[in-house]
């Protein structure tokens, strides 16, 4: 701690960072964290540029070149069917990487809505809000999807992640209000309603952030979830179809080849495993970044 | 003789951190000998030690001998033998100490046949005569309760009962009071000295209030930071401390018995408040609440604040003392009488007044920890509320530093969590927090209740310069009498929810006239070891414990512990019973009051 005598008007050089500056820099300051997001924005590269590096298309069919091993023509060789391998990985990982990550978001800032609300506000908002949340879970969701996603094909797979992150919110909901109703009763949140905060702004500045450590674990989870869930759907004829990929069905497909021809497996699994694992850490390090009492980012 | 308890060389680590240092202790047959200190000062811990009480990751090192016997690494089956029968003990928390799922009387009976061969019934007997030894009313009836059923005081008692069961030879008592109110501390600690004669025990008691200690110990010993620094016989220690350790603590002790000119009221009203009332439906069930009764939580509160004036409202625990603060900051129409703010009734106030209001009034809270938000760095902390008011950033980035200095926290660590901050920075934080926004009135609810001496003193100056730098008025809860002598200007005396004696500090202090103030004033003990024997003589003990204020009274609510009425005829007992006294300005809310010095 440095010790410094200071007057009564001390020259004040730069005011002090706020909270998100604060955090910022200690997620900067840790390297791991880091070295994810890093790793994520190279994927997106890689989802997005990638499609105009190679000649070929994701649904083209190249029947020169049937489960053709990776080479100078085709990067990551090609499938049963001669389609480029390459090309169908980056598109897949396009879908993959927007599905999950919306999904998760969508899902956890529900939940986190909804839970906070109807753990702050109680009365009536909470009795309805958790009627709805019951109501939701009881719903057989996957026959929803399967039942309403056919009709969305115009919208296209937004839809789709709408409707993952509709289904996936409702018990993370229930963990944020009962986590609410705790920090309702602690005596910061009273001394921020006596000094005239807002109850939005209560929740947005006091409640969100005490309950984060968890929201951020739930998210992460949720983005592995999202793409399994995926990949399910389309493996019983919803969600992405034909000729369309995501790396969910591009593993499904390559499953039964991974033995005999590697590539037409690997480098979806690969890239989804590097996915989960980018997500993960860069959970981690805003946890830590987060949590002022974590050992693992210093300030 | 050789002294019934040797300590020597002591050493205990919790994983390797050292917590107490090379203690030496004696305690001879029949003697009370006091331990003090602040938190973390290692009294616990080494009383702990000599019991082999301590958690798994402890080690202790040196020399326990209890008449001769030595108890660091005896095993723990002799430990077993010792603790109760030779050797008892008093928690702080005597709820911990209880099963709850036995009744009072047969946990006290266990104890004794424990250690004792005697028969069940005999036993039985034995724990209601302990148990009326310690004053419990009604005792074969009480044998039968629950601890839960108990109140804090009581279960202390009990607690005391427990420990005499066996005639144990030391009783070793950890901040037996600490919990309790001073009427019902009172009461205890007059228990505890009777449990110490009857059974002839030394006792070993460990408490940071040096007014306990200076009261009932014979020879005290004085630890800081894991050392036991000065002891001495509790006259030597009080009145002629050696070392500065000691000299600094007992410096920073608020006392009751210095008189200081309080500052005559001059400026205008700030606020007034007149029969203030607030209830809590009493709910039962879990699933579907139904509505069984009432709380009375504050049923008749009157408060007069006049600006630059400090005016603490003082009370036990339950009296409605925070229930009465939270109902000003809600600025919303109170549930039954006035409460006026800048001359601004409450009940009809608009949305943009009640916001104008919010800036000039502004809380302290009583613990540093949960008041501030443990995931927001102390400059954001301190810039909300001047956030809330619509400030700019530019401005926001000028007066955090400048507040920071003022409470006289370093602004550079702004950037810091809370946790980073000790309990006494905590509360500067707090208080920068409430100041920001300039504010005319500052509410404190026992804002230093949760730290210790030598840190509540500099709060304490804190406040006392600010107000004066600022021309702020305090509105100051506090159940410390002591710490009210020093700060306040006018104090204000609730009673189950309702003022009974309001006035001068001074006037209250040296000439209080309501039994109730009275009774409160005369349970403060002293830091000063002679005059708290003499005052000992003349306590006012009050008989049981505050009513419950699930029930509205008929007449005066003090009149079951009043030690005033049995001394009165019979027709002004009939009017305590039937006319409730009212409260009007200064004065006692007493149908005969009469001053008595008890200070
Ligand atoms: N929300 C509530 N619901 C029901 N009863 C309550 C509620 N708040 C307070 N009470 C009751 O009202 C009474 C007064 O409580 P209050 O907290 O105002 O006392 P206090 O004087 O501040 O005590 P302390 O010195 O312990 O802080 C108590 O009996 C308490 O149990
Ligand atoms: S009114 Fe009667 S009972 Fe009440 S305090 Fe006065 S003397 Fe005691
Ligand atoms: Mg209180």
């Amino acid at each position: 701690m440095t010790t410094a005598v200071i007057a009564e008007e001390a020259p004040v050089a730069a005011p002090p960072a706020g909270r998100a500056t604060v955090v910022l820099r200690r997620f900067l300051r840790n390297r791991t964290a880091l070295g994810g997001a890093v790793v994520l924005v190279l994927l997106f590269l890689l989802a997005f540029v990638g499609p105009y590096a190679t000649k070929w298309s994701y649904s083209h069919i190249d029947y020169t070149a049937l489960r053709a091993a990776p080479g100078a023509d085709h990067w990551w060789g090609t499938n049963r069917i001669g389609q480029d391998v390459f090309a169908q990985t980056v598109r897949g990982l396009q879908k993959s990487l927007v599905i999950g990550l919306l999904v998760a978001v969508l899902s956890t800032g529900l939940a986190s809505l909804v839970g906070a609300c109807a753990g702050y506000f109680g009365g009536w908002t909470d009795r309805l809000l958790m009627f709805l949340v019951d109501l939701l879970l009881v719903f057989p969701s996957f026959l929803i999807i399967a039942i309403v996603s056919p009709r969305l094909n115009s919208s296209g797979w937004f839809a789709l992640v709408g409707l993952l992150g509709l289904f996936a919110w409702m018990i993370t909901a229930r963990v944020v209000r009962s986590m609410t109703l705790s920090l309702k009763e602690r005596e910061f949140v009273r001394a921020a309603r006596y000094m005239g905060v807002g109850p939005f702004r209560i929740i947005w500045r006091h409640v969100l952030p005490n309950v984060a450590s968890f929201l951020i674990i739930d998210a992460t989870i949720q983005v592995g979830g999202a793409v399994m869930s995926e990949t399910a759907l389309s493996y019983f004829g919803f969600g992405v179809q034909p000729p369309d990929v995501s790396l969910g069905t591009l593993i499904a497909d390559g499953t039964s080849a991974a033995v005999t021809y590697p590539w037409m497996f690997f480098f979806a699994a690969g890239l989804l495993v590097v996915f989960v694992l980018a997500v993960n850490l860069v959970g981690d390090g805003l946890r830590d970044a987060l949590d002022p009492t974590s050992k693992g980012a210093s300030r | 003789m050789s002294p019934i308890l040797q300590v020597t060389d002591l050493d205990v680590d919790f994983d390797g951190r050292p917590a107490v240092r090379g203690v030496a202790l004696t305690l001879e047959r029949g003697e009370v000998l006091g331990l003090v200190g602040e938190s973390g000062s290692g009294k616990s811990a080494t009383a702990l030690a000599v019991l082999g009480l301590l958690p798994g990751n402890a080690q202790v090192r040196g020399s326990v001998r209890l008449d001769g016997q030595e108890l660091v690494g005896a095993s723990e089956k002799q430990l077993t033998r010792i603790r109760g029968s030779r050797v008892s003990m008093v928690f702080q928390d005597p709820l911990s100490a209880f099963t709850p799922v036995y009744r009072i009387g047969d946990q006290i009976a266990e104890a004794v046949r424990a250690h004792q061969d005697v028969s069940r019934e005999q036993a039985r007997q034995r724990a209601v005569e302990l148990l009326d030894l310690v004053g419990i009313p009604e005792p074969a009836l009480r044998a039968r309760a629950f601890p839960h059923e108990f109140s804090g005081g009581m279960r202390q008692r009990a607690m005391i009962a427990m420990a005499m069961a066996n005639d144990p030879d030391i009783i070793l008592a950890d901040e037996p009071t600490t919990a309790l109110d001073v009427t019902i501390q009172a009461q205890v600690l007059d228990v505890l000295r009777t449990a110490q004669r009857e059974t002839g025990a030394a006792l070993l008691l460990v408490s940071h209030d040096l007014g306990v200690i200076a009261g009932t110990a014979d020879r005290v010993a004085v630890m800081h930071e894991g050392r036991v620094v000065e002891s001495g016989t509790a006259v030597d220690v009080f009145e002629r401390p050696q070392e500065p350790y000691t000299k600094r603590l007992l410096a920073a002790v608020p006392r009751m018995d210095t008189p200081r000119a309080p500052q005559p009221p001059t400026g205008e009203t700030v606020l007034k408040v007149r029969g203030l009332t607030r209830t809590f439906p009493l709910l039962k069930g879990t699933a579907f609440k139904r509505r069984i009764g009432s709380v009375y939580a504050v049923d008749g509160v009157d408060l007069d604040i006049r600006r630059g004036e400090t005016l603490a409202l003082v009370g036990e625990s339950g009296s409605g003392k925070s229930t009465t603060l939270f109902e000003l900051l809600e600025l919303a129409p109170p549930e039954g009488g006035s409460i006026e703010l800048f001359g601004n009734d409450l009940a009809g106030l608009g949305k943009a007044e009640t916001k104008a209001l919010r800036r000039r009034v502004q809380i302290v809270f009583q613990d540093p920890m949960a008041s501030l938000d443990p995931r927001m760095p102390v400059g954001d902390i301190v810039a909300e509320p001047l956030r809330t008011q619509g400030a700019d950033r530019a401005t926001i980035g000028r007066r955090v530093p400048r507040l920071l200095a003022q409470v006289g926290l370093d602004p550079a660590h702004a950037e810091r969590y809370p946790h980073e901050f000790s309990g006494g920075q905590r509360q500067r934080v707090g208080i920068a927090r409430a100041l920001s926004v300039e504010p005319e009135l500052l509410v404190l609810d026992e804002p230093v209740s949760a730290l210790d001496v030598s840190v509540q003193a500099g709060v304490l100056e804190l406040l006392q310069r600010l107000k004066e730098e600022l021309g702020l008025a305090y509105l100051f809860v506090s159940h410390d009498l002591s710490v009210v002598r020093n700060i306040a200007d006018r104090v204000s005396v609730v009673y189950l929810g309702r003022t009974v004696e309001a006035g001068p500090v001074d006037e209250v202090f040296e000439r209080p006239r309501h039994p109730y103030t009275q009774a409160l004033l005369s349970a403060v003990p002293l830091p000063d070891p002679t005059r708290e024997r003499a005052r000992q003589r003349s306590r006012i003990l009050l008989a049981g414990d505050p009513p419950s204020p699930t029930r509205r009274y008929d007449g005066c609510r003090f009149r079951a512990r009043c030690p005033l009425r049995p001394h009165l005829g019979e027709r002004e007992r009939k009017r305590c019973e039937q006319e409730a006294p009212v409260f009007d300005g200064d004065g006692a809310a007493c149908h005969f009051p009469r001053v008595r010095e008890v200070v």
